[in-house]
């Protein structure tokens, strides 16, 4: 198969980006959309042109690094990962956009790869539970219902992407936030830090500069770990209630 | 030469708590004054830099991935063991640990498996603890299923998932300890080199992967948790930036590197289709429960779709040749059994290097629905890369490069020879022997970093009070100008090969030679044309752009150069081994019927390697084997 590229190149931060045209020829349909791109790569190096950076290491859809916005749409026509996309679903012939993932708070780093680390400093904001090592008691003397512990694993599926910002029009993480806060405070292990998980977490989100949530869904519409937005809706509850015990004065 | 593994003496369900009782501990106001360096986020590394840090110490951990949630840990699917017992199924500390060592072919320490499967059972609470949503049942309490290698159901898991979601929950008591300030963190950071003084590890140098900034970072204590270096092969299941640089260059600088030639081939990947392919992916070994391998008896029927091959024309050869244990015999059984069919021209698939993974049975004895919630994940997974529905087609599967068990020497602590420098994790080389058996990554990773390492570290700490060294004494100076040097001199070649050039006719020749079979004359023509390769590298490698910034082909280049030089190394190893044991099998030695011809005469021992320059022969230091309380038999399963 064989593909116009046009592709996002940008030196650093502090550059200007712009779209350059490369050609993809020879694709095998098997080809991952990744090994498409190492395809061109080798193709660059070998005529002196630096290859195209893009972030990506498990190429099999977990671990959340691979962050490639095709034809407009993180991660592009697949139900998963950019790395679990895979050639056979484009046209032959056929021009594909590639570009970051885009979001104020993801600066571009280099060409396709950009900063998530915001997503990181909302967990630790609060999206743990303060447990030492060592002081657990037997896994078993809790037990947790299988539909509440189903629940809270559709939450925790969440890879951490970041292509629910970079979907949203608000550049909102809130699928992101919600998953990480219903996943702990489902749980029982998690409740003792309800209130004050789902407080921190959306006030550091707010201060990353994400947008809130206006029900466009193009969140859930693009997660590749199909996290429903529906714990949206629970982690506004949860905010709710946890505010205005923290304006009448009961937070724990 | 002699290694001092510093087993405890006494009896061995004993051991641990004696080292306990006895383990030098160091006293709040103290533990504050040390720092310690962490190189790695995964299950070992998170895990230990998030202890430690709970405990009192300054911790600093550096990973190569954007976020400490990366790492590769992330993509184990199975599960995890533990000696709960919770199934009444008979399982105990003391047949985990029997398991364990027997399926490592007898070529791990006692003291050591034994006290991994002792804290196996607090790695639950732990992580139940933090949150991780194992599977469950209607009742509420936690579910298990079986794994290869063990004939009780004592693996723990959340979907296909359980990786991820463990190295969640370590990430996330990590995220809890940065919130603190207790971590500093440096992600997009690589390690690339081991700064030693006087002997003892005391700091390292890195590449900031995003300003191109090389520096040093001193410490009291160097802890690698770096993962293994399946990646020598090109072609594995690792993430593509697996590497074994970090544990590699701290070999260059004198660590011992234990057994490299010991590397897992799992049995249940999806088949190479094409020479562009980047990696191989997994599917889990959990299949296996309900999964029937099979291929046809004649070589006719290969390129029949496989529902016009009745019953009576197939052969489930796991089932034939091993019928106690089966679909589930260990892995390197299961691997090399696929390889030996293949090899016999009853392959399926393009090139006749693939066997079926068949779920027809357990669809009709269960239903659709109780496969689909067991292991619907992999079953899309499989769909999504090879277009194909395995709820109606049989899966086909192939071995690949998976995991290793060799790596930097340690003692019973968890330190090298090179005081100072502990390795945890896949890194080191101490648990699983010769084969691991499923769901044991897991254990080892969170034993070493949540529940063995807090207690160790003193018995090295408590020696360097008040000996703190200075940032800039020379040695850390001399450090970070070679690795300006070396990356100067990659960037400067400036030949015709890409760097991934190099990389894939590295891995196909350790495949072909240094894979799934071995033998003496394979083995010497690697290490020839490996020298060979090295040497074009240096002369024909093109790297382009600069060093001062994000630079990819960089990165890749600088792993590459280490690959080639470790790769003569794990020949050179496999060389010296003459014998077959777990994923070590010599096509010289073998019994009659095909099975591993082990050596505990002349090979019962830990395979030691000591650096002494790029293009002279290593020299081996071997550490005895002793077994006090279990006897080495021939490891049977059928």
């Amino acid at each position: 198969m064989n593909f116009h590229l046009k592709v996002w190149r940008q030196k650093d931060a502090n550059s200007p980006g712009r779209l350059e045209d490369y050609e993809a020829r020879n694709i095998p349909p098997d080809a991952s959309f990744l090994e498409m791109l190492d395809i061109v790569n080798e193709d660059l190096i070998s005529k002196g042109i630096e290859p195209i950076v893009f972030d990506h290491d498990c190429r099999e859809g977990i671990c959340g690094m691979c962050s490639l916005t095709i034809n407009g749409i993180p991660h592009g026509p697949s139900t998963g990962t950019t790395c679990q996309l895979y050639m056979r679903k484009f046209e032959d012939g056929s021009t594909i956009y590639i570009e970051p993932f885009r979001a104020g708070p993801f600066p571009v780093i280099r060409d396709l790869s950009v900063n998530r680390s915001a997503l990181d400093r909302i967990i630790q904001a609060g999206g743990f539970i303060s447990e030492r090592t060592g002081s657990a008691p037997d896994a078993n003397s809790i037990p947790i219902p299988k539909t509440i512990a189903d629940e809270a694993m559709d939450a925790a599926a969440c890879i951490g992407c970041g292509a629910c910002a970079a979907a949203c029009p608000n550049s909102s993480a809130m699928l992101f936030v919600a998953a990480k806060v219903s996943h702990l405070n489902l749980l029982p292990q998690g409740k003792p830090e309800k209130d004050r998980r789902v407080l921190s977490m959306v006030e550091q989100m707010d201060k990353e500069g994400f947008g809130g949530c206006s029900n466009f869904y193009q969140c859930e519409a693009v997660c590749p770990a199909h996290i429903p937005a529906s714990f949206i809706a629970k982690m506004n509850r949860d905010y709710l209630v946890a505010s205005i015990k923290r304006t009448v004065g009961v937070m724990p | 030469m002699t290694l001092d593994s510093k087993i405890p003496a006494g009896p061995l369900e004993k051991k641990w708590t004696t080292f306990k009782n006895n383990a030098k501990i160091i006293s709040p106001a103290n533990k504050r004054k040390f720092e310690i360096i962490v190189v790695g986020s995964g299950l070992a590394g998170a895990s230990a830099a998030a202890t430690l840090s709970e405990l009192g110490f300054r911790v600093k951990c550096f990973c190569y991935q954007d976020s400490p949630r990366r790492a590769h840990s992330i993509a184990a699917q199975g599960g995890i063991n533990a000696a709960k017992n919770y199934q009444n199924d008979g399982d105990s500390v003391y047949r985990l640990f029997y398991d364990t060592i027997k399926g490592g072919d007898f070529r791990a320490r006692e003291a050591n498996v034994y006290r991994l499967a002792e804290v196996s059972a607090s790695i639950i609470d732990q992580c139940v603890a933090q949150g991780v949503p194992f599977a469950r049942e209607y009742g509420g309490l936690l579910a298990n299923r079986s794994f290869g290698g063990a004939q009780v159901s004592r693996t723990f898991y959340a979907r296909g998932q359980t990786g991820q979601q463990l190295l969640l929950g370590a990430y996330q008591a990590l995220c809890k300890q940065i919130s603190t300030g207790g971590v500093q963190m440096f992600p997009r950071t690589e390690m690339l080199d081991l700064v030693v003084v006087d002997g003892h590890a005391k700091g390292i140098v890195v590449r900031d992967l995003v300003s191109g900034k090389i520096s040093a970072h001193a410490a009291d204590a160097v802890l690698l948790c770096t993962g293994g270096y399946g990646n020598v092969f090109y072609l594995s299941t690792n993430a593509k930036g697996c590497n074994v640089t970090a544990t590699y260059r701290a070999y260059k600088r004198g660590a011992f590197f234990a057994n490299p030639c010991f590397t897992q081939i799992h049995p249940t990947c999806i088949p190479v289709s094409g020479d562009y392919q980047s990696k191989l992916t997994l599917m889990s070994e959990s299949l296996r429960n309900d999964g029937r391998v099979w291929v046809p008896k004649r070589k006719e029927d290969c390129s029949k779709h496989p529902s016009q091959i009745p019953e009576e024309d197939r052969d489930y050869y796991l089932e034939r040749k091993y019928p106690s244990y089966g679909n589930l015999a260990p892995r390197d059984i299961s691997s090399r059994a696929a390889k030996e069919v293949c090899d016999e021209g009853r392959g399926v698939g393009p090139g006749g290097l693939g066997v079926y993974l068949d779920f027809s049975d357990a669809i009709k004895r269960l239903g659709r629905k109780v496969i689909e919630e067991r292991y619907g994940n992999l079953f899309e997974m499989y769909e999504n890369i090879t277009g194909e529905n395995a709820y109606e087609v049989p899966m086909r599967i192939y071995p690949a490069v998976h995991y290793t068990m060799g790596g930097l020497w340690v003692d019973y602590c968890l330190m090298s020879n090179l005081p100072g420098l502990h390795v945890l994790g896949e890194a080191n080389f101490s648990d699983h022997g010769a084969n691991r058996l499923g769901a044991s990554a897991l254990m080892q990773g969170l034993a070493d970093g949540y529940f063995i390492i807090p207690y160790t570290i003193g018995e090295y700490l408590t020696t360097q009070f008040g000996k703190k060294v200075d940032p800039n004494h020379p040695a850390f100076q001399e450090a970070v100008q070679s690795i300006e040097k070396f990356t100067n001199r990659l960037l400067s070649v400036n030949g015709s090969r890409s760097v991934d050039s190099f990389h894939r006719e590295l891995g196909l020749l350790m495949w072909n030679n240094c894979g799934m079979a071995r033998n003496r004359k394979g083995l010497e023509e690697a290490i020839e044309k490996i020298q060979k390769l090295r040497d074009e590298f240096w002369k024909n490698v093109r790297v382009l752009g600069q060093g001062d910034c994000m630079n990819q082909s960089l990165e890749k280049a600088g792993r590459v150069a280490d690959f080639l030089e470790f790769a003569e190394l794990m020949c050179r190893d496999a060389l010296m081994r003459e014998e077959s044991c777990g994923g070590h099998f010599r096509t010289e030695y073998q019994t009659p019927d095909g099975e591993a011809l082990r050596n505990d005469e002349e090979f019962s021992f830990v395979a030691c390697w000591k650096f002494e320059g790029v293009n002279k022969d290593p020299t081996l230091i071997k550490e005895p084997l002793n077994y006090e309380f279990i006897k080495p038999t021939t490891r049977s399963y059928k």
